[in-house]
């Protein structure tokens, strides 16, 4: 029997995530799956449906704070986004804008566009990207957690970094293409997409928070992450919530410098000990809490 | 149509736009004044250098050129796939890109795209489909991938879903799907010029996409679950 | 794709609680939605399952399920990806423990 504390947030199901990181029993689903509100294209290629479209869509309490949320479950589907599924997360981040909670969680665990419904699917994730930039636009800031076993990928790779900050554990990967994609369209010396290692080190937890594109690197528990989204709820409220032009010049700058010193690298290694890591092989085996201690004075920048 | 003759269409008036890596810059003139112009050409793969040129390009308007209309032209195959792009992490530059035109919008610019060519998936999300309002030109190909790799990764067999992208909207790769589905707003036939000078003199006023979606008979679903979850009904309108 | 149902009479328990689901449409697995309805004393059990012809073997499982709980006026409804027999019945376990519980 797992204890509360220690429960893995990468075993869990979306929705045993919503009741173990929340405040207990505070998650009220909104078009909850006796709704049945189903995808209307997976028939046709014969695939089952799932009633809630594989994400879980509501408001919930976090140590007092009112939040509004959204957890992909990555075992339909791999999480990927359909019509409804895309349709629940624009609803609730449209909801968000109107009743003004002091945050918005993405518990983000998908493939990105779901091909079964290709089209349908490639505008949904866009219409969730503009949704994001209009939650961040009314104050409200977004938080991203990415830690479940399919990683967060596709277009919603693309949405993770248009919010406010983003959670990973070091099993949380977080990327555009996957690694077979890549290989098969660039051959197995482009990317060897059996060597987990590999695939780790490229697009996994560790690395993104050593580039500063995730905020925070926590152990694999689901009050881990629950401690880590209150932090940066909180810590939100100290920068512009919203886009300004000022933030996304230095983004811009950190993105030219990131490219310009390390456009050339191969090995994810070398650009850990290029930024200053002096034992970057141990770096895959550090515990999270030792590891932020070892990096964190000479990571990239953040945002 | 190549980027040249489809620019000289667009501004009679003239355009002074210039292409380096397959990325396009520039401005274009018409009636009110200047258009900025960016996008891509030759179908070029997006990749980190691709994404960092036209947002560089984008913010460059907006501190300079406040108010300036901007017209992104796309053609590209979509995201690169490399193995050094991702390690950069290419998703954040794309997104730098989105958020790029997402501020020039709030700062009140307005923001047209144009599909002239081929736009794919993650190539698509983070220009195009950050326009106020995207259109296509009638021999444009929108898609998500290409059917061998979507047969392999989802394990529908690819007869399956090249019989399927012949004419199902959800597959079929043609503009006039897209239109159907609310993600593209108009096909531009004729007069180009024209149909450019339409489209910036028309309002901005948010994401409207699955709206059309649902007036057009594309997409029945997704406006319907959004009023449901905005308004707390348990259930879809009829 | 098949799509299978069954109707039970004469069950004597309710259940507490208004909805609830359990499980996910993976491979091997399957999500059960379990809810109070006024159906005049019926369990009614609505299956679409990706793995076809396994009829008589579902009615054998509905079968046992009934006799184990007695629901009555409730609706099950499932989605299964090829889930065996076991991890069906488990699955209808979890999801009438969770209705009995007070909330």
């Amino acid at each position: 029997m797992i204890s509360y504390l220690e429960s893995s947030y990468l075993e869990a199901t979306a929705r045993e995530r919503l009741q173990r990181l929340f405040d207990p029993g505070s998650f009220q689903e909104f078009l909850p799956p006796s709704a049945r509100v189903v995808s209307p294209h997976l028939g046709q290629l014969n695939a089952p449906v799932a009633f809630d479209d594989g994400v879980a869509v509501g408001r919930a309490q976090l140590a007092g704070r009112t939040v509004f949320v959204a957890a992909q479950e990555g075992g339909f589907m791999g999480g990927a986004v359909g019509e409804v599924h895309g349709a629940k997360l624009v609803g609730m981040l449209r909801r968000a804008i109107d009743e003004a909670p002091d945050a918005v969680l993405l518990l983000l665990e998908t493939g990105g566009v779901r091909l079964h419904e290709a089209n349908a699917g490639l505008i949904a994730v866009s219409e969730v990207m503009r949704a994001v930039l209009d939650v961040r636009a009314a104050g409200i800031p977004v938080i991203a957690l990415v830690g479940g076993a399919n990683g967060c990928f596709g277009g919603m790779g693309i949405v993770a970094r248009c919010t406010n900050a983003i959670v990973m554990s070091e099993e949380g990967r977080l990327a555009m293409s996957g690694p077979e994609v890549i290989e098969t369209a660039s051959g197995v010396e482009e990317f060897d997409a059996r060597d987990r290692a590999l695939v780790w080190r490229t697009t996994g937890g560790k690395h993104r928070y050593l580039l500063g594109d995730a905020q925070a690197l926590v152990a694999d528990s689901i009050d881990a992450f629950r401690a880590a989204a209150l932090a940066q709820i909180d810590a939100a409220s100290s920068r512009p919530v919203a886009l300004t032009l000022a933030a996304l010049e230095a983004e811009h700058a950190l993105l030219t410098d990131r490219y310009e010193r390390f456009g050339h690298v191969r090995e994810p290694m070398e650009l850990w000990r290029a930024i200053g890591v002096t034992d970057p092989e141990a770096l895959p085996l550090m515990e999270a809490d030792v590891f932020v201690e070892r990096v964190d004075a000479v990571r990239l920048g953040a945002r | 149509m190549d980027w040249q003759t489809l620019t000289a269409a667009l501004f009679p008036q003239g355009a002074v736009i210039t292409e380096t890596h397959q990325v396009l810059t520039g401005e274009g003139t018409v009636d009110g004044g200047t258009v900025a112009v960016v996008g891509t050409t030759g179908h070029v793969p997006i990749g980190v250098e691709t994404a960092l040129a036209q947002a560089r390009f984008i913010l460059q308007t907006v501190r300079e050129h406040p108010g300036r209309p901007i017209l992104i032209l796309v053609d590209t195959q979509g995201q690169r796939l490399r193995h050094r792009d991702e390690m950069l992490g290419i998703n954040g530059y794309m997104a730098h890109l989105g958020k790029c035109v997402e501020l020039a919008r709030r700062s009140g610019h307005r923001i047209v795209a144009l599909v002239y060519d081929q736009a794919l998936s993650g190539g698509f999300i983070t220009s195009g489909l950050m326009a106020d309002a995207c259109y296509a030109l009638p021999e444009a190909t929108i898609r998500v991938m290409g059917l061998p790799a979507m047969a392999r990764i989802t394990k529908v067999p690819e007869e399956r879903l090249t019989e399927l992208a012949v004419d199902n909207p959800v597959f079929a790769p043609g503009p006039e799907n897209y239109l159907r589905m609310g993600g593209i707003e108009e096909i531009w036939r004729g007069d180009l010029a024209a149909a450019l000078v339409q489209a910036l003199q028309r309002a901005s006023d948010g994401d409207v996409r699955s709206a059309l979606g649902l007036a057009r008979g594309g997409r029945g679903l997704a406006q319907r679950v959004v009023d449901a979850i905005v308004t707390g009904r348990d259930a879809l309108s009829p | 794709m098949e799509h299978l149902t069954y109707v039970f009479k004469g069950g004597t328990r309710t259940l507490a609680r208004q909805a609830d689901v359990v499980g996910v449409v993976g491979s091997g697995n399957l999500e059960v939605l379990i809810e109070s309805a006024p159906l005049e004393g019926d369990c009614s059990i609505a299956i679409a399952t990706a793995a076809e012809g396994f009829g008589a073997i579902w009615e054998a499982v509905m079968t046992d399920f009934q006799a184990r709980w007695q629901l009555r006026d409730a609706r099950i409804a499932i989605n299964d990806m090829g889930a065996t027999p076991a991890v069906v019945s488990l699955r209808l376990d979890q999801a009438v423990e969770t209705m009995l519980e007070a909330r």
